[in-house]
């Protein structure tokens, strides 16, 4: 193509986003309304991920060691542990080990335990990692049928429930989102298509004066490009400001927590390049589809 | 040259408006297609520049087999077909001149031929001083000057004008007619459905006559009606 031509058709496409200015207004406002929303629910499933990521990470299996089982039948355990395809680490903690840990984690309080030291009835126990962390119900069940285990903690029921939780929020918010989207299809299509109308005499003397479709379709690709680029502007300002403010709030507060919320740069940017590229998407998807109706020969 | 050989025409709702037509046009002739009302002369027309498939047959323009061209091809074989409407099919918001230039713009023409070959034909059709003017400040018998204009600023080798003095008075009728006259010494086929009587009795072309979707007279240098 001509750069001419080029030139024209992106004239083009700007007069008509001026000629039609209440529908240029009404497609913007749907691009922007459904961006906005399409904005904040990834940010939200995108915190929520890594949030999910980081408990996951955080699921571990302790394999309580029956209190009868000598070195040697520890060591055939543990090594039975370790054949099993799923798991990733298996690290002995040993019963004085483990009741340093619940002094500890109890703080202060945790002093009342220190009567224990004498007598220590906790177990010695394995701390088992698996690859992956939906693996560790059926690693744990695995496990417990083993000889001389005492018993397998894992947070039975609680681990189910979160990973059920996590997967169905992810699925949900997917679903949210490609929602959302297909409606900014339908909506800018629709305006598009009332533009076109008022055009219909123009593509039609276009057609009988042997305008290529190409050529014909330029001008509609243009105006659905910057119809989308124009109403993702609002939403990556508004998304990058607030989650400036949001991150300089919550993240000195989450610091030393294993939930963390994502770093602004470049999460905060990357949103932002991916609303103006969904924009422009929905834009010239939009145009494209209701184009194509007035083409057919 | 055009050449239909068995065409038939039928509507998704059933009504049969090309009824197996066999016709050859040469160039350079001058064609009047006379008929009724519904009779098919529309549909017959349209054939010829792919604005219509037909169901069954055969379509040759130019040597081309346009019953069986991509859609892709079609812009090309409507570069070297002129066609004219009744209701001019202006762009209302362009001038003249804008409006002659839009049909060599569309086929990416550079400005210096843009130029060169709009103000010839408004010279052709004795516009050139109205150029800078709106549709909607001229007359009809001015606008389909400029219709006619915008046809022929390609330098098609067909001609086709559907019904091209329908919305205008006897008068302005004969300058229009006089401008095809023009047209067509020059080389190039004109086919011209038409209702007018007077026209078609006293310039005298070859007529073909379609009635049912069959052309049921096909003379040279005839009249409106069988017995002229």
């Amino acid at each position: 193509m001509k750069i001419r031509t080029i030139g024209r058709h992106a004239k083009e496409s700007w007069k008509s986003i001026f000629r039609n200015g209440w529908m240029t207004f009404a497609s913007i406002s749907s691009v922007t309304v459904t961006l906005l929303m399409v904005g904040v629910f990834y940010v939200i499933l995108m915190n929520l991920n890594q949030a999910a990521k980081s408990i996951e990470e955080d699921v571990k299996i302790k394999v309580l060691i029956d209190s009868a089982a000598d070195k040697a039948m520890q060591e055939q355990l543990e090594a039975k542990i370790k054949s099993i395809p799923e798991v990733d680490t298996v690290t002995f903690s040993s019963k004085d080990h483990e009741l340093q840990q619940l002094i500890k984690s109890f703080g202060e309080d945790g002093k009342i335990f220190q009567l224990y030291e004498q007598e220590n009835p906790l177990y010695d126990a394995f701390i088992v990692t698996t690859k992956v962390p939906e693996d560790t119900i059926k690693v744990a069940e695995q496990i417990e049928k083993m000889d001389n285990v005492y018993r397998v903690n894992y947070g039975k029921g609680n681990v189910e429930k979160l990973f059920k939780i996590i997967n169905i929020s992810r699925s949900v918010g997917l679903v949210l989102i490609l929602g959302l989207l297909f409606t900014a299809v339908f909506l800018i299509s629709n305006t598009i298509k009332i533009t076109i109308v008022s055009r219909r005499r123009e593509i039609e003397i276009m057609r009988l004066v042997g305008a290529t479709n190409g050529f014909i379709r330029w001008p509609f690709f243009l105006e659905g490009l910057w119809l989308g680029m124009m109403g993702a502007i609002l939403p990556i300002a508004l998304i990058i400001t607030v989650y400036k403010y949001a991150y300089d709030f919550l993240e000195p507060k989450l610091r030393g927590h294993f939930i963390q919320i994502l770093d602004f740069h470049p999460f905060a940017y990357q949103v932002g390049g991916l609303l103006l590229f969904l924009g422009c998407l929905i834009g010239i998807w939009g145009s494209m589809m209701s184009v194509r109706k007035f083409l057919n020969i | 040259m055009i050449i239909m050989k068995n065409v038939y025409k039928k509507y998704p709702n059933g009504v049969v408006a090309v009824n197996g037509i066999d016709v050859t046009i040469s160039q350079g002739e001058f064609v009047y297609v006379v008929g009724a009302s519904g009779a098919g002369k529309s549909t017959f027309i349209k054939l010829m520049y792919r604005e219509e498939k037909p169901t069954k047959g055969t379509i040759i323009v130019n040597g081309l087999d346009i019953t069986k061209m991509r859609s892709s091809k079609i812009p090309l074989l409507r570069r070297n077909i002129g066609v004219v409407f009744q209701d001019f099919k202006l762009l209302p918001k362009l001038t003249v001149y804008e409006n002659i230039a839009f049909a060599l713009e569309v086929i990416e023409e550079s400005p210096r031929v843009i130029r060169k070959k709009v103000l010839e034909v408004l010279d052709l059709v004795n516009l050139k001083h109205k150029a800078r003017m709106f549709p909607t400040e001229l007359s009809g018998g001015e606008q389909q000057r400029v219709s006619i204009a915008r046809s022929i600023v390609n330098s098609p080798s067909v001609v086709i004008a559907d019904e091209p003095t329908g919305n205008l008075d006897p008068e302005t009728s004969w300058g229009i007619m006089q401008i095809f006259e023009e047209i067509n010494t020059r080389g190039t086929t004109v086919i011209m459905a038409t209702h007018n009587k007077e026209i078609v009795n006293t310039i005298k072309h070859r007529v073909i006559e379609i009635d049912g979707g069959m052309i049921v007279r096909d003379e040279q240098r005839g009249g409106y009606n069988n017995e002229n």
